[in-house]
């Protein structure tokens, strides 16, 4: 049977924020564009985003771009890319006001603006007194800004193809990504998008790890297209671990409610992060504030019948602060941890929740393929959100940049498309054997007969991957998690699906979701193996200083051999002075 | 735990039939956890989920009976054995997954966008916090599908009535201060079907996993007709 084929100016390859901001930049120049996702696009995983966006809007404290950008960089322990970073902090500022526009339901102050809390990380004046940066909808603010997107889309009349799973990028001799193969949830047919331009837009991977915060959904998808493709993934070793997620269950409690006032104990009622972060105590960075809470619990001040766990406590805010403010939490923490934070404070632990690395592009949202610092990108390839690694937050994120990252950036991303399809009108021609490379990944999972299930090998590759590659990593421990991911993607191919109907096939999809969670914890593994050093979220107590000699550069990881390159960080701003890496300290 | 579970897969299923399967309950499960549990006894097993915690509203099922989203509907909470099947009044495409094309189709007639008229000012559409309280019981709808699909009126006139989510929505802008297409919004659900086939059966709100209350919005719209109308 004839392969169906499509053609756009622009396939998009997810439909969270940054999708979904970047398609309506598109559509509203009247570009012909695709949007592809494998849920329908409110249910991609931007609508869990609870705390906010940060942009210097000043309707709370004093604040301006330039302290942002100064957190910003102090918050990625020096490894973000400056430029990147001063225009990421400088557009905020227009971003949100167009999401304003656009109709997001912001919590509000007296005056009419836009209300703004305190988050981790964030000064005012260069690391002086705690700024209120974060443009919040109560805890319900990337639900907000999704709704908000898809709502625009809709009138702008975006082409959805909801319930597509994205196989792999369509690539020619000449290295140009020229559309992608995508299946067709629903009915099991497979069809060929042709675009001029394709962004990936496919978010995080944070279901490589057992206990996490992210969807289902988040397997990397793109991520390992573009390892397949040929192409490097950058500073795969950082990965966030929010300190806040539900003990035992790893949803997420939002920074939001340390930001209102809320505070850790441990079993003594002691606020410990008085000890580890004097000044910002419990809003200090979310690597520094999660590294405090295991270090708690390992010295034996845990709470409950393990131990394990630590306290957040919330009650005294009061009942109207928490109804207002944190509606969402409370909902969340009576459902699964069966408190009312009103009442009684809320068990947390630390949960995967965020990769800092990704497809490596440059400030435009351009792939960039090279470990060449002057290298060039990848004509017509596009990557925003967390998928992609521009570098903003270098080795750790601060609360609110990253529904800011994937809104920048994917905005900014529409913008570069329409310029490039001004001047390069024209498809290029289709190369078929890199069509049936696609096909054929779809094919092998035909295979019938006896094997290892989905769920089995998934189950053994995360809790891999939660043991060898966690908050705190070491040699022996890490070089043992390298090997056994290995041998875990060896037995891949022993894996068979058991049902090989062609209608809404989940089986067929989470083993293509399998195999591209397991090509991406490679890449985090081995990555995090070889920097020999501890920065932002990558803890080695084998190596516990930052050496910003030997290693203030950006791990690049390819899939063939392993293979590791490395590049200077940018260190140079578009229009300011560069912050020097100085010891981090909140 | 006992479960009764709906199956049909139009690929090699005459007709629809339920399967029993048992699932070792542990504290604090959720009937997500047991669907997946369900699942890798039975990888054929098929139904949508994602965020696990409520704000994707991708995992909306009947059990025993009433709409909910499994992954917030705690087992201790259900009488055994446990009935789960697809939402009702929908075209199953397999096991648990409906066709909710209709229902997203009427989420779209309500020209379910903001629509400010006037220039766009340089910094944010000033807003009272008063003002936007009203939005609040109408923006958190996750679109799950829970409300209409347990809405008679809807079985009833599926392709004339609204439903209640899309009433809501409609509701939500009519609400917002900053938006300038009251009279539009207002004209396009006129008639004795689009917004007045609601009975105030209710059936919205006790199925709303997030505890809105659209027929409250759809009594709020009615009222502002009314008073336009006289």
């Amino acid at each position: 049977m004839a392969l169906e084929k499509q053609r756009f100016d622009t396939l998009i390859l997810g439909a969270g924020g940054a999708g979904l901001n970047a398609a309506l930049q598109l559509a509203n120049a009247n570009l012909k564009v695709a949007v592809v996702s494998k849920v329908f696009p409110t249910r991609s995983h931007t609508v869990a985003a609870q705390g906010g966006v940060n942009a210097a809007l000043a309707n709370v404290l004093p604040d301006n771009w330039h302290w942002h950008m100064f957190d910003t960089v102090k918050g990625s322990d020096y490894l973000g890319d400056q430029d990147a970073i001063e225009y990421m902090c400088r557009e905020a500022i227009p971003t949100v006001y167009e999401l304003e526009h656009n109709g997001v339901p912001f919590s509000r102050l007296p005056n009419g603006k836009i209300y703004q809390r305190a988050f981790g990380g964030q000064s005012q004046n260069f690391g002086g007194e705690q700024a209120a940066r974060t443009c919040a909808a109560a805890d319900r603010t990337g639900h907000a800004i999704l709704h908000t997107l898809y709502q625009q889309n809709i009138r702008a009349k975006t082409h959805f193809y909801d319930e597509y799973f994205a196989v792999d990028l369509i690539r020619d001799d000449e290295g140009y990504v020229l559309g992608a193969l995508v299946l067709n949830i629903a009915t099991g047919e497979p069809l060929l998008i042709e675009s001029k331009t394709t962004l990936l837009a496919t978010g995080g991977c944070g279901q490589v790890f057992r206990t996490t915060s992210n969807a289902h959904i988040n397997t990397g998808d793109g991520m390992a297209m573009v390892l397949r493709a040929g192409l490097p993934l950058m500073d795969m070793e950082f990965f966030q671990f929010h300190p806040t997620g539900i003990a035992g269950k790893g949803m997420l409690i939002t920074e939001g409610v340390r930001g209102e006032g809320g505070y850790l104990i441990n079993k003594n009622g002691e606020r410990f992060m008085e000890k580890y972060a004097p000044n910002a105590k419990d809003l200090a960075s979310r690597d520094v504030v999660a590294r405090s809470i295991i270090t708690e619990v390992r010295e034996g001040s845990g709470v409950g019948p393990e131990a394990d766990h630590v306290l957040l406590k919330v009650n005294h805010l009061g009942e109207d602060v928490i109804a207002k403010r944190l509606p969402g939490i409370r909902e969340s923490s009576k459902i699964f941890a069966g408190v009312d934070p009103v009442k009684e404070p809320i068990p947390v632990f630390p949960t995967a929740h965020y990769v800092m690395g990704g497809i490596p592009t440059d400030r435009f949202g351009r792939v960039m393929p090279s470990a060449d610092d002057d290298g060039d990108h990848l004509p017509g390839l596009y990557a925003a959100g967390e998928c992609a690694c521009a570098s903003v937050h270098g080795a750790n994120r601060l609360g609110g940049n990253s529904l800011l990252d994937i809104l920048v950036f994917g905005r900014l991303a529409g913008h570069n498309i329409i310029d490039y399809v001004k001047e390069n009108s024209a498809h290029r021609s289709l190369d078929e054997a890199s069509v049936e490379q696609a096909m054929s990944r779809l094919q092998k999972w035909d295979a019938k007969g006896d094997g290892i299930t989905v769920s089995q090998l998934r189950n053994e590759f995360r809790k891999t991957m939660e043991d060898h590659a966690g908050v705190f990593r070491v040699e022996e421990m890490m070089v043992e998690g390298v090997e056994k991911v290995r041998q875990i993607r060896e037995r891949l191919s022993q894996v068979r699906l058991t049902d090989h109907s062609s209608t809404f096939n989940t089986n067929r999809t989470e083993a293509l979701e399998l195999e591209n969670l397991i090509d991406v914890g490679l890449s985090i593994a081995v990555s995090a193996l070889h920097r020999k050093e501890s920065r932002g979220a990558h803890s080695r107590p084998d190596y516990p200083n930052r050496d910003d000699k030997a290693w203030m550069k950006h791990t690049l990881y390819w899939m063939e051999n392993d293979r590791l390159d490395y590049k200077g960080v940018r260190s140079q701003p578009l229009t300011v002075e560069s912050f020097p890496p100085k010891e981090r300290v909140y | 735990m006992k479960f009764s579970v709906y199956r049909y897969n139009p690929e090699s299923d005459s007709e629809p039939y339920m399967q029993a399967f048992e699932v070792e309950q542990r504290q604090g499960m959720m009937l997500r956890d047991a669907l997946l549990a369900i699942q890798a006894q039975d990888e054929s097993f098929t139904f949508r989920h994602s965020c696990g915690e409520g704000v994707c509203g991708s995992d909306g099922v009947n059990v025993n009976g009433s709409n909910k989203l499994a992954c917030i509907t705690a087992l201790a909470d259900l009488k055994e054995p446990v009935e789960v099947r697809p939402f009702p009044g929908r075209p199953v495409i397999r096991d648990l997954v409906v066709d909710m094309s209709q229902f997203y189709a009427q989420f779209k007639q309500v020209d379910p966008w903001l629509i400010h008229k006037d220039p766009m000012p340089e910094q944010e559409i000033l807003q009272s916090p008063e003002e936007r309280d009203q939005l609040d019981g109408l923006y958190e709808c996750i679109m799950c599908g829970c409300c209409s699909t347990s809405c008679p009126s809807f079985w009833w006139n599926p392709d004339k009535f609204l439903g209640p989510q899309a009433l809501l929505t409609a509701c939500r802008f009519l609400a917002d201060s900053r938006d300038q297409a009251k009279e539009e919004r207002l004209d396009k659900l006129e008639g004795p079907y689009k917004l007045f086939r609601c009975h105030t059966i209710m059936n919205c709100v006790e199925s709303c996993p997030k505890d809105l209350n659209p027929t409250k919005a759809i009594g709020h719209i009615k009222a502002i007709m009314l008073k336009d109308a006289i």
